[in-house]
């Protein structure tokens, strides 16, 4: 069975048809053509499929296409503002907090959630709110100081 | 022109600056693309039905109903994939690792696959296929594989390396020693000797990024392969084996790759897809689920190590002595051997022996990660090194000085040592602040050294200067940590050009010779060696040029600050010529301005590194949590040092997970038990420190620039460094990592008593 | 009524943070899935004259933002806040949580030690059933088919009393607990234990509520024989498994040095002084 979906996607109105089986991980990706969300792991155990639904984090893996009606999504995609990098994507590719990259755009949701619940987080903070999202490649050290500088310059 | 490295280059204009790398942009905005993130019309979607048991005979595969599912377009058994290995051991097994034959061989062997017009049809074929199995006692452990009694694997096995060569086949193939002097004499000359067991526990890669793939080929044999690998070349070559496919028909794209750690320089499902696509006469894509990732590639050995050493009251080391047992999975590697050969390598002992042996258990087919072999040995080494510094009554860190190995040693494994880094990194690691620092309740601190050989290998590169006077770089290596920008910046340096004027790509395997995959710490350091070559030929070619547009003799032209110069008084008039200049006088002076590069990179320059964790243990639950850790690293020169302190950082991290939580566990049943991020425990964000980093640079003079390898030898200190830490707090010696909670817990018990 | 007349597997999303992750595995295909998130009521967290109501369908990262439930229930929101990942806590349920049967739910010691109902509606009508009674065994509960649960009742924060939950897990986040406990105590003016409520997760078939564990600490001021004696009363009620994620003897062990540890910190929220 299938549905006719209605839904915002980085602010542009987007209709889809999915089946009502179907992850809103595997709609973005195949049906919308948004691969910037990976799927890690499928189980909501390693946080690269990160997207923002109606303002709240999720796994984009964990929640049906179906469910999105009326609802509107935020990805990776969407975080720049035009041909202008978001603060976190700016200090991200300066303080090398990527190697693979295959994490960063969840790293990168979670971070952009975890900021605007508390734009002056302290490295304990950041370390538990970016908790969900598995790097393996930089140990984190980056990651963090990334995220510090990153506020920091957007509390100006 | 000369492809042998000069004197080190030492007033660097742009290398070893923090210059931005060229795939960052595409990488924070999530339009880069891995292994799953291409697709091709009218592709098909593959899914590949795998053994639940560790050991079975397959009597029947019954495709018969699952062809007949509307959607299916193909299905293969290992009847679909022929034996073109022409007797190569090693391809064979590669190619049964890909698919069962016979045998099942662990939980998880592929004995089938389905390409349909979707996942959901695919998957529903898989539950259609009937295999009959006939069940077969199974081994799971490295020790229990060497009794001559447990269930044999493969019945054309015989130990290597021992004389006479058994006639008995058995799971033990190979055995190899190395060393050099009597340690019988050695021994009787110790006032202490201690002599101790260890085991370390499987662990995986844990590359976030499941393998995948899509594969095209028609009819014809010319084919195509998208996929995520750290050596497309390597995938190229054994894919077209495998196939009965000619290489230079196979291209291979690699896609960016999300995290390999050796875990992507081997092929498992490719094949498959191939044959599935050949067979069906359609694109076929084929992603691992992560159950799968767990299930069926990567791991390393579990091992089991006795480690024997005598020092004089003084320090000196007289003799010492390793017996390492590691398995390769279902299919016989010599990855003990590898062990035996890192586990003394930091050390001057003057009478030295590591005895390897190699078996095979009923497990998937062990694979690099990232320094293989070494972080065991030197987890069990450095236990007993420590040990014996406390026996007699030495600081740990003087006594791995005093016995460090220097420029001239005779290493345990061969070689007589370059300039080397280990008394250096350990000389800063005493000197370090942090090992003064002040240690908190149940904290203890810990240090340990770890050394790596790294790796040159097969290397090309492909220079061209656009008409702009911009350069691209193609080169053939994967670039797994930001080699990219690394590699730019040599070619920057070389040509007197800015960074942003040189953009470096991967090309694919029908643009350039064949080049060796990034492993062994290779991609940066041969990369770069090659870069540089190519450099200087192209500057040899504009200057050329120079020569011909002022009409005076070639030698007469230098190249200097990004300009070709004439030298000379009487040439003073001739203003010097830019890049820019020499590429848009390229349709008068013999065409475009290119420079080639093909080499085999010797002499990577091994690299030794020292670290120090300090650890916080709950006496009432076991748990450790690492407080403070510090790596130090001999680079031979850091071309882009912020990259190199993240291979340090990462391998650090990788290191207190294995140390601390990462484990395979296996059932009665042989089944793996914990095939999941969630049960499998990976270092989240919350569970680390900042890893504080100090780079050395002791140039390795087999460099144009002294670079040494830098991805792997920091895996390989933590693994002690942490259980020496967690020995401190607890007064425990741990003899077991990873040091889970349950385990650490009942050490402490066991000594209360 | 849709879930009562479906012939085949029904299922309610709530979150969807375990029933995706089983369809996925193939171990769940649900012939039905009835989201019950945008049912009048189900998404609410409710201050009531007898103390808070919380919808089936409310994520618990609501619970974790709730400032009377931090208030009042600390332990319930520590337990909230524990449930996966930022990520998850964006989806998932204290109801999903309960309903799944894991013996090792987060929410679930920490709901029963508080005393906690679920209101169930069914084709027969409502009813009230004590957090404890829900689950009957490993991914089994008392649901009859066509009932849902609607909601958790959770009573009045009682003067002088506290509750906490405590769980362990090798890593600091993204874990299962090895073993947990809820704890939910109250005091007289002078600091003695007059109530408690204790339950043990990871250690049974399902998470149990132990009355020899409030016995050993009711009219004490949580000395340590007090503790000492909770700790062996709790260890000796677990009934665990040996499993990937633990052992026997550790989920033992470490049920009695949590429920000492848990003690602590809810006779501190209740305002005790020791």
């Amino acid at each position: 069975m299938s549905s006719h979906i209605k839904t915002i996607v980085n602010g542009d109105a987007v209709e889809y048809i999915c089946t009502n089986t179907e992850s809103l991980l595997d709609v973005l990706r195949n049906r919308i053509g948004l691969t910037g969300a990976k799927e890690g792991c499928g189980t909501g155990d390693c946080g690269s499929c990160s997207v923002i639904v109606d303002g709240r984090l999720v796994c984009s893996c964990l929640m049906l296409g179906v469910e999105m009606n009326g609802k509107s999504v935020e990805t990776i995609e969407g975080m720049a503002n035009g041909d202008k990098l978001h603060p976190l994507q700016e200090h991200f590719i300066d303080g090398a907090a990527l190697q693979c990259g295959i994490c960063t755009p969840g790293i990168l949701m979670a971070a952009q959630a975890l900021l605007r619940k508390n734009p002056d987080p302290s490295e304990e903070e950041i370390r538990y709110g970016l908790a969900g999202n598995l790097c393996r490649c930089t140990g984190y050290d980056k990651i963090v100081r990334a995220v510090q500088s990153a506020a920091k310059e957007m509390r100006g | 022109m000369s492809m042998v490295p000069d004197l080190v280059k030492k007033d660097f204009k742009v290398i070893g600056t923090r210059v931005r790398r060229p795939d960052g942009v595409d990488k924070v905005t999530g339009r880069a693309r891995y292994g799953a993130d291409t697709n091709a019309p009218g592709q098909l979607v593959a899914v590949v039905l795998r053994s639940p048991h560790a050991h079975a005979i397959i009597k029947k595969i019954d495709i018969s109903k699952a062809e007949k599912l509307p959607g299916v377009k193909a299905i293969i058994t290992s009847t679909d994939l022929p034996d073109h290995t022409n007797g190569d051991r090693s391809m064979r097994d590669i190619l049964e690792n890909c698919m069962a034959r016979k045998k099942v061989l662990y939980d998880g062997h592929a004995v089938a696959a389905v390409a349909a017009i979707d996942a959901k049809t695919a998957r529903e074929a898989l539950k259609l296929i009937k295999v009959d199995y006939e069940i077969l006692p199974h081994v799971t452990d490295v020790d229990e594989a060497l009794n001559p009694n447990s269930p044999l694997i493969h019945n054309d096995i015989f130990t290597d390396g021992i004389e006479p060569k058994p006639t008995k086949p058995s799971n033990f193939n190979k055995q190899a020693e190395y060393g050099h002097g009597d340690l019988e004499a050695g021994f009787k000359e110790a006032d202490v000797i201690i002599e101790k067991s260890y085991k370390t526990e499987q662990t995986h890669q844990g590359y976030i990024e499941p393998h995948a793939c899509l594969a095209s080929v028609s009819p014809d044999g010319v084919a195509e392969l998208w996929v995520c690998t750290q050596g497309h070349f390597v995938y190229r070559n054994h894919c077209a084996l495998l196939l009965g496919l000619d290489a230079s028909k196979l291209r291979v794209t690699a896609s960016e790759i999300g995290g390999g750690f050796g875990g992507k320089t081997h092929i498992w499902t490719e094949p498959l897809a191939l044959a599935l696509s050949r067979k069906a006469n359609r694109p076929v894509k084929l992603t691992m689920t992560r159950e799968e990732v767990f299930r069926c590639t990567g791991p390393t050995s579990s091992t089991s190590i006795d480690v024997k050493i005598g020092a004089k009251k003084d320090g000196t080391i007289t003799a010492a002595s390793a017996e390492l047992r590691y398995h390769g999975g279902a299919f016989p590697a010599n990855w003990a051997e590898f062990g035996a050969m890192t586990a003394w390598a930091c050390y001057d002992i003057k009478n030295v022996k590591s005895v390897s042996k190699d078996v095979v258990v009923n497990r998937p087919k062990t694979a690099a990660y990232r320094a293989p072999s070494a972080p065991m040995a030197a987890f069990a080494v450095e236990n007993t090194i420590d040990e014996i510094a406390k026996a007699i009554g030495m600081d740990p860190i003087d006594l791995r000085i005093k016995n460090a190995a220097r420029e001239g040693t005779k290493s345990s494994y061969g070689p007589v040592y370059g300039p080397i880094g280990i008394a250096a990194t350990l000389q800063a690691a005493k000197d370090h602040p942090h090992m003064k620092a002040p240690l908190g309740k149940n904290t203890g601190r810990g240090m340990a050294c770890g050394f790596w050989f790294n790796f040159g290998g097969q290397t090309c590169v492909d220079l061209n200067v656009a008409p702009d006077g911009t350069v691209t770089l193609a080169v053939g290596t994967i670039d797994v940590g930001g080699s990219r920008a690394s590699i730019a910046l040599a070619v920057a340096e070389e040509l007197g050009i800015p960074y942003e004027s040189v953009r470096c790509i991967v090309a694919d395997t029908s643009s350039l010779g064949h080049n060796d995959m990034t492993d062994g710490s290779r991609g940066t350091f041969s990369t770069s060696m090659a870069a540089i070559f190519s450099a200087r030929n192209a500057v040899t070619v504009m200057r050329e040029k120079a020569a011909k547009i002022w009409d005076i003799p070639v030698e007469d032209v230098i190249w200097q600050d990004g300009h070709a110069k004439a030298m000379g008084a009487s040439r003073g008039n001739l203003s010097p010529l830019s890049v820019k200049e020499i590429a848009a006088s390229a349709g008068s002076t013999g065409g475009p301005v290119a420079g080639h590069a093909e080499i085999v990179a010797d002499n990577a320059g091994v690299s030794f590194a020292t670290h120090i964790a300090d650890a916080q243990v709950d006496p009432e639950t076991g748990r450790t949590k690492i407080t403070r850790y510090t790596v130090i690293q001999d680079a031979g020169k850091a071309m882009h040092p912020t990259y190199v302190e993240g291979q340090y950082q990462g391998g650090a991290a990788q290191g207190i997970g294995w140390a601390l939580n990462e484990e395979y566990v296996y059932g009665a049943n042989g089944r793996l038990q914990n095939a999941a991020f969630l049960d499998y425990r990976i270092p989240v964000c919350s569970d680390l420190p900042m890893i504080d980093t100090q780079i050395l640079e002791i140039p390795n003079p087999n460099h144009p620039y002294g670079v040494r390898g830098v991805g792997e030898t920091s895996i390989v200190p933590p693994l002690a460094a942490v259980s020496i830490a967690v020995t401190n707090a607890t007064g425990v010696r741990m003899h077991h990592v990873p040091m889970s909670p349950p385990r650490v817990l009942k050490a402490i018990k066991t000594k209360r008593g | 009524m849709l879930m009562a007349k479906e012939k085949g597997a029904a299922y309610i999303l709530a979150g969807g943070t375990d029933l995706l992750v089983k369809m996925k595995a193939g171990i769940l295909e649900p012939d039905l899935v009835v989201d019950i998130k945008h049912i009048k009521g189900m998404g609410d967290i409710k201050k009531t004259a007898t103390g808070f109501t919380i919808g089936a369908g409310v994520p618990c990262v609501a619970i974790t933002e709730s400032a009377a439930l931090h208030k009042a229930w600390p332990g319930i929101v520590d337990a909230a806040n524990l449930i996966g990942s930022k990520q998850v806590q964006g989806r998932c349920t204290m109801t999903g949580n309960l309903c799944n049967g894991s013996p090792a739910a987060d929410s679930v010691p920490a709901l029963v030690a508080a005393g906690a109902k679920v209101l169930i509606a069914g084709p027969k009508g409502t009813r009230r059933v004590a957090i404890e009674d829900v689950p009957t065994g490993v991914g089994r509960t008392i649901l009859k088919k066509g009932e849902i649960i609607t909601a958790i009742a959770l009573p009045k924060r009682a003067a002088r009393s506290g509750d906490a939950y405590m769980r362990f897990t090798p890593r600091t986040e993204m874990d299962i607990a090895v073993v947990s406990v809820g704890m939910n105590l109250t005091l007289d003016a002078k600091g003695v234990i007059t109530k408690a409520r204790v339950a043990l997760g990871a250690v049974a078939a399902t998470v149990i509520l132990v009355a020899e564990a409030a016995k050993a600490i009711i009219g004490t001021k949580l000395d340590a024989a007090a503790l000492a004696k909770l700790a062996a009363v709790c260890s000796a009620a677990c009934k665990p498994i040996d499993d990937k994620r633990g052992t026997i003897e550790f989920r033992t062990e470490v049920a009695g040095v949590l429920a000492r540890r848990a003690a602590e910190t809810a006779y501190a929220r209740a305002g005790g002084k020791r």
